[in-house]
């Protein structure tokens, strides 16, 4: 369970996340949808402790990520596509993970083979294409095997056989009991992978609903999207003026 | 996959947990063994030059042996920026923290991991330089011996001297992220500074690193000559300012790493 509370990122005079509020409960997969520079980034920095909020919280299993006992084994996160050193094996890039939570090096090889990159492990990860960087950063997540996953734009780089893969994955880990938060800019992807729907728009919830819900708004999904959004441009404009 | 477990284990994570994920990532890169074999391998073989080509009636002081441990200086400072820069470099600082929230914790891990990779490289550079340097004088001119007075304080003083400046290049680092920013700053401060400001103003001089490590800690020696404009530091006296400016931009490198946002 994610919480996130009046959560506030002012970058100068901008503001990149305005007072935001939502949960993303356990058993299901919460999409997280907002144009490019929408906030959804800076949201999920912010709910894994990597940013300070200048106003609000977010907690996670009801604490603050910095107050974790074992954080990777109560969140997992993939923030950036290739968030390791170039040099590195993924082997090793996961072993020193492993090793700062006391998470079994036999789990390594676990989430390696779950991902489909045992056979590359001890290769220096940054030949790697942006699928197999997105594949380690996903291993990366589930090594603690946490309820807690947020998954920042997953299917980036993917061809279609891992788009498909990820959004199966997605999928059984919410059907065991775990809280998935996965962010995207497009909408077509949510519509398939999620089952929640969080819409954000500069920065600004604009919707906390159920995919059918929104779907049910307008003639498609999608129209339904580009009129929340459309929205929040708007307000932006009315602001200014 | 198997079902979600539900137990966490006792306790959290602890310096001992993070210790051994930073000793994984420094041994896990193959610049790492390059930096360190060079930085040993480099010394000594200035050490060989010197040896060969030494012709002082007198024998070769301790210090003429350890002359090229100041590449091992300059290897060893760059390689301590590399163990943080090349975190935000890549974007594994993310990971880093996302694994431990706890940020003074593991710059303290890392300081531990590459002070102590630094140490043991910098005594085997020294140690091995100082053999080398012996092995290969011309007949005739005499060896130091690890028997006469300082002689064993120069050589292992020295060597830890490389442990400290890792370090500070750490603590730069930490405070400047940037590669090639926090490169230039250590070898500007450590070597170019040094060596203009060295030959300008003599009363500062005794205490710059890069003279600290030539003419502190290396001396077997008085520290004071009749004639000259001033004093070297003592041997102890030297390491301990060199500590000092290592702990100035570690605690620097902490008081960012954990205000800013990562």
């Amino acid at each position: 369970m994610i919480e996130v509370r009046g959560l506030t990122k002012r970058y100068g005079s901008t503001v990149a996340v305005d007072r935001l509020s939502f949960e993303v409960p356990p058993g299901a997969v919460t999409g997280f949808l907002g144009l490019n520079g929408s906030g959804k980034s800076t949201t999920m920095r912010m709910i894994l402790g990597l940013d300070s909020p200048d106003a609000g919280h977010a907690r996670i299993g009801g604490q603050p990520y910095r107050r974790l006992r074992w954080p990777l084994r109560e969140a997992g996160g993939l923030l950036e596509p290739r968030a390791f050193h170039p040099g590195r094996s993924a082997r090793a890039h996961l072993a020193a993970l492993a090793a700062s939570n006391a998470i079994s090096q036999s789990r390594v090889g676990e989430v390696l083979e779950l991902v489909g990159l045992q056979a590359v492990a001890r290769k220096r990860a940054g030949k790697f294409s942006l699928g197999m960087a997105q594949r380690l950063g996903i291993a990366a997540a589930l090594l603690g095997d946490p309820a807690v996953l947020l998954l920042d734009e997953p299917v980036n780089g993917l061809d279609p056989e891992g788009i498909r893969w990820i959004r199966g994955l997605l999928r059984s880990l919410a059907a065991e009991g775990r809280a998935v938060l996965v962010s995207s800019h497009l909408i077509s992807e949510m519509a398939v992978m999620a089952d929640r729907l969080v819409v954000i728009g500069k920065g600004r919830l604009l919707a906390d609903t159920t995919v059918a819900e929104l779907s049910g708004r307008a003639p498609s999904l999608e129209e339904a999207f580009l009129q929340l959004t459309g929205n929040s441009a708007q307000y932006q404009a009315r602001n200014l003026s | 996959m198997t079902a979600r477990a539900s137990h966490q284990p006792p306790g959290r994570y602890r310096f001992r947990h993070l210790a051994r994920m930073e000793w994984i990532k420094l041994r896990s890169l193959r610049s790492t063994w390059i930096a360190l074999a060079l930085a040993v391998v480099a010394p000594a073989g200035i050490a060989v030059a010197t040896g060969g080509s030494n012709t002082t009636s007198g024998g070769m002081s301790v210090s003429n042996t350890l002359v090229g441990m100041l590449i091992g200086v300059l290897l060893i400072g760059v390689a301590g920026v590399l163990a943080m820069t090349s975190e935000y470099a890549s974007g594994t600082i993310s990971a880093t923290f996302a694994a431990a929230p706890r940020r003074l914790r593991v710059l303290a891990a890392k300081a531990a991991v590459v002070g102590a990779a630094a140490l043991v490289t910098g005594e085997a550079a020294a140690f091995l330089s100082f053999f080398a340097g012996g092995m290969t004088l011309h007949h005739g001119i005499t060896a130091p011996a690890l028997s006469q007075p300082g002689v064993l304080r120069a050589i292992v003083l020295t060597g830890a001297s490389l442990s400290l400046v890792g370090l500070f290049g750490l603590g730069l680092g930490a405070i400047i992220r940037h590669t090639a920013a926090a490169i230039t700053v250590v070898v500007g401060i450590v070597f170019v500074g040094g060596t203009f400001i060295g030959q300008s103003d003599f009363a500062i001089r005794p205490y710059l690193p890069l003279y600290i490590v030539s003419h502190s800690l290396g001396a077997t020696g008085p520290a004071c000559l009749p004639g000259m404009a001033s004093c070297w530091l003592s041997p102890w006296s030297g390491l301990g300012l060199l500590a000092g400016y290592a702990a100035i931009a570690m605690l620097l490198g902490g008081l960012i790493l954990a205000r800013r946002d990562a």
